[in-house]
């Protein structure tokens, strides 16, 4: 499944990238699936998306919750949690 | 449009006004307004910078506001938020909600920043004496946007 994954605020300063298109295996169905394949990666990717970390994401621009599954094409986003206003 | 996320000032003022002369049904309008402090706990602000996720923001506002009209009987809600870096005064965001009477209007309003605060993809970055720090979220913003549950 191909997917485009954005990254934004310390998130994407952590890891040092804003965006990413990728194939994960068929193995990764949901959110939390595909924070674990991303979490594999290690070093940077380890520390920030470790699960004590206050991560977010959203799947199609929508709030998404860790079970939210993942379509093809989907535009995924991780970020820390929001403080506009 | 009653959702705006620019990175241009805007003048309060004027916009709460044009709501004003509107429409001539209008009995209470309530506003917040957002502004950019120097001190944040016990650290001087010298700017402070706003990124959002452009489409996802203004898609997240539109709902908290279409929420807000199914849940009181209110007239226009208009969100205005900034973008980019700001000093301190600086207005962030403006919320203004006209009604016939004055309790839809303030409590469309605060339910409005309560649940912006906590569902929309904006993010704040402290530039200090001592170097850039991220702001992290509050329990307390929590806490307030739970408020809200039907």
């Amino acid at each position: 499944m191909k997917l485009t994954i954005l990254y934004f605020a310390s998130l994407r300063e952590t890891l040092g990238l804003d965006r990413e298109v990728l194939e994960v295996p068929a193995s990764v169905m949901t959110v939390a699936d595909l924070r674990s394949w991303l979490h594999a990666r290690g070093g940077v990717w380890e520390k920030a998306l470790a699960s004590r970390s206050a991560v977010r994401a959203s799947v199609m621009q929508k709030m998404a919750h860790p079970d939210t599954p993942l379509t093809e094409g989907a535009e995924v986003a991780f970020f820390p949690p929001v403080t506009g206003g | 449009m009653p959702v705006r996320v620019q990175t241009q000032a805007f003048d309060f003022g004027a916009e709460i006004e044009s709501l004003r002369a509107a429409r001539s049904d209008i009995g209470a309008i309530a506003s917040f307004i957002g502004t950019v402090r120097d001190l944040h706990e016990g650290t001087q602000v010298k700017t402070l910078t706003l990124e959002h996720y452009p489409g996802m923001t203004e898609t997240a506002l539109e709902e908290i506001v279409g929420e807000a009209q199914a849940r009181w009987q209110v007239y226009e809600i208009l969100v205005i938020h900034r973008v980019g870096t700001l000093q301190p005064r600086d207005p962030i965001v403006l919320v203004a909600v006209t009604s016939a009477h004055r309790g839809e209007a303030f409590a469309a309003c605060e339910f409005v920043m309560d649940w912006l605060k906590t569902r929309a993809p904006f993010w704040k970055k402290e530039q200090t004496p001592a170097g850039e720090r991220w702001v992290e979220a509050r329990a307390a913003d929590d806490e307030a946007a739970a408020r809200w549950r039907p």
